[in-house]
């Protein structure tokens, strides 16, 4: 599913990074865990698609990123790859509905609004369909972050930081939820974070060193 | 979901600022369009009016005024000239029709013309019900007099000395109204027509008893030897007391224009006006204060169009989170670069459609309310090829205000956004 063989990138400023070699298996959890600044956000990115001119080899879902020009892997991203970031940005200026349709509207596929309720009843979000994303708490806009990186059914979903600004009782109701989503929809889960709290929910585990 | 609804919820999400944008652009987009509309409708409607008179005879003054108080009845006659001078240059042989105006009178701002038939026949002017002038003291009259006097067949009225309302009026006779004309678009709509004979009646009353006397001697001096005047035939050719306003000239051959005016300019009391050259004069005068208002209607666009570019520049800092979160969904660079093009066009459409509906609109109210544009013909719903230009115009625009914002959406990084850098 991820494979990752002699991976370094270069930043513009012009020190590089390396990565150790991992491979990720098929609705397999993995924690990727390091400090602030051991290029956990890069090697996500690189995972992701959203940098480019890699050195090494880096393949997803038996695709080697380099490969493919940018217009075809922005597609691939949008319909492989479902991302949760720290800030879990959602698009203020569209409902809860709309930040959904977005998903699915941008990966190119057709949008289901069958899918749409039942992700969003699954994370107890029903009620607030037709809401403005504005008006939502934290842990409500987190969760649409969820619903929207899973809604696509992607193969692999990428949570960057999801849980470090949260107390322990909202961590441990986070990672369970991506955990639960992921497995429901047999999507590969990749965790970046520095939290030790996750430590002891998922066993798999590639530690990036400070450089 | 569609690129558009994107758009339109963008929008949404920043009423005040959509709002004022719309609002500035459509307000220079609505100057442009009343400009435009009203320019236009009155160069039309001056052709009209002028068309088939080559040339305006009448007494030594200002030419200018000398054609619009007798093509378009908008100014007071330069005075009058003899009847007999006339008739030298009626009876050229370069002059193919000549039509004499006895002007002096109106009734409530409506001017009362003393014409001959071929007046009315110069506009192509047809009966909507009644007859045409024949006796002295009746009138036919127009479109407009018709139904904003209003006035119907049998009515009897007291004309007014002057074009104002209000003025000394002629108590001692009553005009009778006869037939009504159907519309023509052209002046005749707003005139009261009626042969010369009634005209001097009007006025003979207050000349002294004795010019009185000399007009019923003067009919009844009609014998075998009486030659009609080709102007007013119930006079006799060389009558040296008759007067009138002035006479309507066509040509009879383009040699007409080379010679005629300087004959007349030179070689009598009278003076020789070109409607084309007039008018022509007319609209370069009038063009300093267009112009103007179209400078005006230029900055109002310029200033919406700097204030959208801001908005788009500004609103883009916001959503640099936006777009970076929209590329991770899968958004080509393209996509992005196409909403915020779209954005901009949009925004500028919407102006502009709702501008050249704000202008239609004025000159309808203006239309309906003001008595004086109905009388000028000015109408809102006349719509002319010019205003897609304004709509593609403003289209142009508003891609051109995006431009640079589109362009940097294009160019976001996406990873350095969502890193947090």
């Amino acid at each position: 599913m991820i494979s990752i063989h002699d991976l370094s990138f270069q930043y513009s400023a012009g020190n590089s990074i390396r990565f150790p070699d991992f491979t990720v298996t098929k609705g397999e959890h993995c924690l990727l865990l390091g400090e602030s600044g051991s290029g956990k956000t890069t090697l996500l990115h690189l995972l992701g698609g959203l940098l480019r001119n890699y050195a090494g080899s880096v393949k997803v879902d038996n695709t080697e990123l380099a490969q493919l020009s940018e217009a075809s892997l922005d597609r691939f991203r949008g319909q492989h790859i479902g991302f949760v970031f720290q800030r879990n940005h959602l698009v203020s200026a569209l409902s809860v509905e709309k930040n959904l349709m977005l998903a699915p509207y941008l990966a190119g596929l057709k949008i289901n609004t069958e899918r749409i309720t039942e992700v969003l009843s699954g994370l107890g979000l029903a009620e607030k369909r037709k809401s403005s994303v504005t008006q939502l708490s934290h842990g409500q806009a987190q969760r649409v972050a969820i619903a929207r990186a899973v809604l696509n059914k992607p193969s692999i979903i990428f949570a960057d930081e999801p849980t470090s600004a949260l107390d322990d009782k909202n961590c441990d109701r986070v990672i369970h939820m991506l955990m639960d989503v992921a497995a429901q929809n047999q999507s590969t889960l990749l965790v970046a974070t520095h939290d030790q709290r996750l430590k002891d929910k998922i066993s798999k585990q590639v530690k990036l060193s400070s450089s | 979901m569609s690129i558009f609804t994107l758009v339109w919820n963008y929008f949404k999400a920043r009423p005040l600022n959509t709002a004022i944008n719309i609002l500035l652009l459509s307000l220079g987009i609505a100057v442009m369009t009343i400009l435009l509309l009203f320019n236009k409708q009155l160069e039309q409607k001056i052709t009209e009016n002028a068309r088939g008179i080559d040339l305006v005879v009448g007494a030594k003054g200002s030419p200018l005024q000398l054609i619009l108080c007798n093509i378009f009845h908008v100014d007071f006659p330069t005075g009058n000239i003899k009847l007999n001078e006339a008739e030298r240059f009626a009876k050229h042989r370069l002059v193919k029709r000549a039509i004499p105006l006895a002007l002096g009178d109106s009734y409530q701002s409506y001017r009362i013309v003393g014409t001959s038939q071929q007046y009315a026949e110069l506009y192509k002017a047809e009966l909507q019900e009644g007859n045409w002038w024949k006796n002295t003291l009746d009138v036919t009259i127009g479109a407009n007099v018709g139904t904003i006097a209003p006035l119907k067949i049998g009515d009897k009225f007291a004309s007014a000395h002057g074009l104002a309302e209000g003025g000394h009026t002629h108590n001692e006779h009553q005009y009778r109204v006869v037939g009504v004309m159907k519309r023509t678009n052209t002046v005749l709509d707003n005139l009261i027509l009626t042969n010369v004979e009634s005209v001097w009646e009007m006025h003979e009353e207050h000349a002294s008893e004795e010019a009185h006397e000399d007009h019923e001697e003067h009919t009844e001096l009609r014998d075998s030897s009486f030659i009609p005047s080709p102007l007013v035939p119930s006079i006799a050719k060389g009558d040296s007391v008759k007067e009138i306003t002035s006479m309507l000239i066509q040509y009879r051959s383009p040699m007409g224009a080379i010679q005629l005016p300087r004959l007349v300019n030179s070689q009598s009391s009278l003076q020789a006006a070109s409607p084309a050259f007039e008018t022509a004069r007319l609209f370069s005068i009038m063009g300093v204060g267009v112009d103007i208002l179209m400078a005006f209607a230029y900055v109002l666009i310029f200033i919406s169009g700097l204030s959208i570019f801001i908005a788009l520049y500004n609103s883009l800092k916001e959503r640099r989170y936006d777009l970076a979160i929209m590329r991770s969904m899968g958004a080509s660079r393209t996509k992005l670069f196409v909403s915020i093009l779209l954005e901009g066009g949009i925004l500028t459409l919407l102006g502009s459609v709702i501008g050249l509906l704000m202008g239609h609109g004025v000159l309808v109210l203006l239309s309906g309310f003001v008595e004086e544009t109905q009388k000028a013909g000015i109408d809102g719903f006349v719509f002319y090829p010019e205003e897609w230009i304004i709509l593609v115009g403003s289209l142009l625009l508003g891609l051109l205000c995006a431009v640079i914002p589109a362009i940097q959406a294009y160019r976001t990084d996406i990873s350095k956004v969502l890193a947090g850098n």
